[in-house]
């Protein structure tokens, strides 16, 4: 990977500007997200940089963005739906996912690929048609509810998303979980159940302990996916049930206020905090499996 | 020849088969619960919408009666149907006015023929006006001289079915004449243009980040597995972060006011008054969506770039090769799978994009998704709709299929 001694002038120049173009595709991938965090702080109503800012002078900078989200009711109102659905619409998707993951795993399944082909399809089916065919579909399956079995309408609706987001967040952990299964060594609940383990107590304590950082970053990958989902929410869910990431697909729609950057900025850090989670995660599972962490 | 049995006397062979047969419905077990969950959560509410779109049951629904009594109708004869038929086309009305469904039949006619919703809502008025004793032809004639249109019958027996091709016929700008299928004059095709334009910028999206992302793989692939991972966050990151805030991001520098213009100002690249429109056109659809898929191809290209031993490229270079034959003749085409398995990635993820699009896209960078979301949500032409959402859909099952026999549907590398 370094340039050898012997390279000729050709060879150094591009070395260098091969690193260069390196250099600002990273920034193209990077500067966007970043530059927002410091456009958050603008203490006018503008997006772009003032003169009081590129000076560095405290009077450009304020917290009335984070100060406008913190207490106007409807990002308030926005926020908790959010954190309503994303942590049931996980638990659907984890729990019925890892145990299906588990089924997929086995030496002999019947239809592996067709089965394993329907369970990932949520993930490249294109969001709009999703949403369309659970609009039409859930429409009718709310009424019903309602209707007929005299569930509360909010509930319901609240039911509605919540099952939409884990079909979505489904494929997320069929994949993470099953490739941790790859390395997972059968002989181990091969010896549990020669020592006398049941099949469910095989599982919780063998199988469980060594597959979990898999099972947490499906986990992760489905939270994130539900929270940050838009298009199915907005057909399916009602004005009441308006997610954050709703409320912003709003707002930049109609009057772009600067008090996205400032929800922008704590989306930014929530990621930033998953990707650490998701990193030390993956060197623990790593080292359970054996393998040297990177 | 003894057949080989096990301690309780039943022949090994079954007794394998059967031990098998077990594991299988175990498996079968395990995976039930999430399967049923999927089918009823979102298969089936895509195959409802995907028969939606051929549904036609709206017509024979509401006029029963007609419908039959047309079969015998022959549009070729150019004579108006007899007086029997406009009887049961009162019959039929009359009920569906009580009923207030004569206006959605006239919506749904009037997406073939403008004029029939408000030749529908009219008509509301006229039939309890019309009396038993006189002639229904005439008084229908008298009413709207529509009713003595043949356009109007033919429309009427065309649509008779329970199923119709229409929608699609539509989605691909043509349209149903009783000489057959026609396509729509110059000036009304729509769709057409827009698939082109969405496959189109597909194409140039899934172009610009394989020629983006191919570096950026490349150098991961090879630097140290320290300096790499450190790099690879700035691939992750984005990829990490909320789609919402990548488009904020980009709605924000790329506006005639934004960083992006102001720098170019500042830098004295463009004047004050010659700030560039960087957003709501083709071109911000383009970079945004670039910047947001890019690391879709970086992640499988990487994956397979790691693969590759450094020791090909000695060799080749030991034999003589030039550093571009080299990489070209050996290191390239060892790449191929990776960059298959990230650009059809890319493409489906890039051609079913709605939020995007249609937050800097304006008008001409909006894609095909964008009109399914109009038809549902403001002209509330479902059926339209469906159409449109089962021709994109047909395309990206049939490159989910492609993808699945490359690279192995359960391949997906995430992060």
């Amino acid at each position: 990977m370094n340039l050898p001694i012997y390279a000729s002038t050709g060879q150094k120049v591009w070395y260098y500007s091969f690193r260069v173009i390196c250099g600002l595709i990273f920034f193209f991938l990077i500067a966007p997200i970043l530059i927002i965090i410091p456009l958050s702080f603008n203490a006018t109503d503008f997006f772009t940089f003032t003169p009081e800012m590129l000076r560095l002078q405290p009077e450009g900078y304020s917290l009335k963005h984070y100060q406008d989200f913190f207490t106007n009711g409807d990002w308030q109102n926005a926020m908790r739906n959010s954190l309503k659905i994303a942590p049931v619409a996980t638990l659907i998707a984890v729990v019925l996912g890892t145990i299906a993951a588990i089924g997929l795993s086995q030496s002999h399944v019947p239809f592996r690929r067709a089965i394993m082909a329907t369970l990932i399809s949520p993930m490249i089916v294109p969001l709009i048609i999703s949403a369309t065919g659970m609009y039409f579909f859930y429409a009718r399956l709310g009424n019903y509810m309602v209707d007929s079995l005299g569930m509360n309408a909010n509930i319901v609706e609240y039911i509605k998303i919540v099952l939409a987001h884990a079909a979505l967040g489904i494929p997320f952990v069929i994949i993470t979980v099953t490739a941790t299964l790859v390395g997972f060594d059968r002989s181990l609940t091969r010896a549990a159940a020669s020592m006398g383990a049941g099949p469910v107590r095989t599982f919780f304590k063998v199988q469980m302990p060594l597959i979990i950082p898999g099972v947490i970053s499906g986990a992760l990958f489905a939270f994130i996916t539900s929270f940050d989902e838009v298009v199915v929410v907005m057909f399916v869910g009602s004005a009441k049930n308006k997610t954050l990431p709703w409320q912003m697909f709003t707002g930049l729609r109609e009057q772009i206020s600067p008090t996205i950057l400032a929800v922008a900025t704590i989306l930014v850090v929530l990621s930033v905090a998953l990707l650490v989670t998701l990193e030390l995660l993956r060197r623990r599972s790593e080292r359970l499996r054996g393998m040297s962490p990177g | 020849m003894e057949q080989i049995q096990t301690l309780n006397g039943v022949p090994l062979k079954k007794q394998i088969a059967r031990a098998l047969f077990k594991q299988k419905m175990r498996a079968l077990l395990l995976i039930a619960p999430l399967l049923i969950f999927i089918l009823i959560t979102f298969v089936i509410p895509i195959t409802d919408m995907l028969l939606r779109s051929i549904d036609n049951s709206i017509v024979s629904e509401t006029l029963p009666q007609t419908t039959t009594s047309l079969e015998t109708w022959d549009p070729k004869s150019a004579q108006l149907p007899d007086e029997a038929t406009y009887t049961t086309l009162y019959n039929d009305l009359k009920q569906a006015v009580e009923q207030k469904n004569h206006t959605k039949l006239g919506t749904r006619l009037n997406y073939e023929n403008s004029g029939m919703s408000s030749l529908f809502r009219k008509v509301g008025k006229d039939v309890s006006k019309m009396q038993a004793s006189l002639s229904y032809k005439e008084q229908f004639l008298a009413a709207d001289k529509a009713w003595g249109d043949l356009k109007t019958w033919n429309l009427l027996k065309l649509y008779s079915p329970e199923y119709t091709n229409g929608y699609f016929l539509a989605a691909l700008d043509m349209k149903k004449t009783p000489d057959g299928i026609e396509r729509l004059p110059e000036s009304d095709r729509i769709y057409l243009n827009l698939f082109a334009r969405t496959i189109f910028m597909s194409i140039v999206i899934t172009a610009l980040c394989l020629l983006l992302g191919y570096p950026i793989a490349w150098l991961l692939a090879n630097l140290p597995m320290r300096t790499s991972n450190l790099l690879m966050i700035l691939v992750l990151l984005p990829f990490w972060t909320s789609l919402l805030v990548r488009t904020s991001a980009w709605k924000v520098l790329l506006q005639q006011q934004g960083v992006i213009n102001d720098i170019l100002v500042w830098l004295g690249m463009i004047s004050h008054a010659g700030r560039l429109e960087l957003i709501n056109n083709q071109l911000g659809t383009l970079i945004a969506m670039t910047h947001i898929l890019l690391p879709f191809m970086i992640l499988p290209l990487y994956s397979v770039m790691r693969t590759i031993p450094p020791s090909y490229m000695r060799a080749a270079k030991s034999l003589g090769a030039t550093d571009w034959t080299a990489f070209w003749r050996v290191y390239f085409p060892q790449t191929i799978a990776g960059i298959g398995a990230g650009a059809i990635l890319t493409f489906i993820l890039a051609i079913g994009y709605y939020i995007t699009p249609e937050l800097v896209g304006g008008t001409q960078g909006t894609f095909i998704s964008n009109r399914i979301a109009y038809h549902i949500s403001s002209s509330l032409n479902w059926g339209m709709a469906a159409a449109l959402g089962t021709i994109l859909l047909t395309l990206v099952l049939v490159l989910y299929w492609v993808y699945d026999r490359i690279v192995g549907i359960d391949k997906v590398k995430l992060g």
